[in-house]
């Protein structure tokens, strides 16, 4: 047994626990700390298929912008925890049948495909160069240069929805109401009385 | 060297747990979106591992543009969220039945 599989399979194991964790634990804070380990798990990983430029951004990106704007998220909503729970056992047979037969499926099509091929996929594809990233830089600006312009227009698009989403209206400030304005009738503004002993 | 189907039953393991953690917590949107997050993950481990199997960087490029749209959904979708609960004061996706569609 190498060192590779060692390390695969203590990753991996924890993977998956933490995984586990992250559904069944009732806590939302404490089940997006065990996401933000699963994805430290898997970048590991990660660096066993070398694919090292991916790891590091799973890293930065999805640890340390995602998971905290999750967290911002929780700590914002104030969430009454047990009755987030209810129904948590009665789905629970439903759960598990899906889990399984999932997996089942899942694993039994991979295994049978998959398990007599012995090439090593712990291989470091070199276009040009030995870096990864380098390599990955050279395709993305290259063959893939106008789905990542795609994918900047998209990160805009992502700013500016949450931003008009979540902008609240100040109290402070006054604002007009066009279409009050314009349904206004001249009843509701001018009254008009009889000058009963004649004075005018 | 680590044979390509433990990798890819590790994937379907992960897939398979986000998947019920979907039909478990039913009531809580934020625990969905956070296993739609290792979806994610469970399908980019498979992008990585045809990709190195097929010799071919496009897999890995592939992740990436997963990654950035994976960033903006969740942005958008916890936007969502709070104004969700600023409105309703609850996120219980029971709650959420209000168009009837």
């Amino acid at each position: 047994m190498n060192i590779e599989l060692i390390v695969f399979f203590i990753f991996s194991s924890l993977l998956v626990l933490s995984s586990l964790a992250v559904i069944l634990i009732n806590n939302p804070v404490k089940s997006a700390i065990y996401l933000v380990s699963s994805f430290f798990f898997s970048a590991v990983l990660w660096l066993l298929l070398n694919a090292e430029f991916l790891s590091i951004i799973l890293i930065l990106v999805y640890v340390g912008a995602v998971m905290v704007l999750f967290l911002f998220v929780v700590m914002m909503l104030d969430i009454n925890t047990t009755e987030a729970r209810d129904g948590f056992v009665k789905y629970l047979p439903i759960g598990i049948l899906v889990f399984i037969s999932i997996a089942g499926i899942l694993s039994f099509f991979f295994y049978t495909q998959f398990s007599d091929i012995n090439e090593d996929i712990t291989y470091s594809i070199n276009i040009i160069g030995e870096d990864n990233t380098k390599n990955l830089g050279y395709v993305l600006y290259t063959e893939y240069i106008l789905a990542f312009e795609i994918a900047a227009i998209l990160l805009l698009l992502g700013i500016i929805s949450a931003i008009t989403l979540t902008q609240q209206k100040s109290i402070s400030n006054k604002y007009q109401n066009p279409s009050e304005q314009v349904n206004i009738k001249k009843s509701e503004r001018l009254k008009i009385m009889k000058d009963k002993e004649e004075k005018l | 060297m680590i044979p390509m189907s433990y990798y890819l039953i590790l994937s379907s393991l992960l897939f398979s747990i986000s998947l019920a953690g979907i039909f478990l917590n039913r009531k809580n949107i934020i625990i969905m979106l956070m296993s739609l997050e290792l979806m994610f993950l469970s399908i980019n481990f498979n992008f990585i591992i045809f990709g190195n199997y097929l010799q071919d960087l496009a897999g890995q490029v592939f992740v990436f543009f997963v990654l950035t749209v994976v960033a903006a959904e969740s942005a958008i979708g916890l936007a969502i969220i709070v104004v969700l609960y600023r409105n309703k004061q609850s996120i219980n996706v029971d709650d959420i039945g209000r168009l009837k569609g």
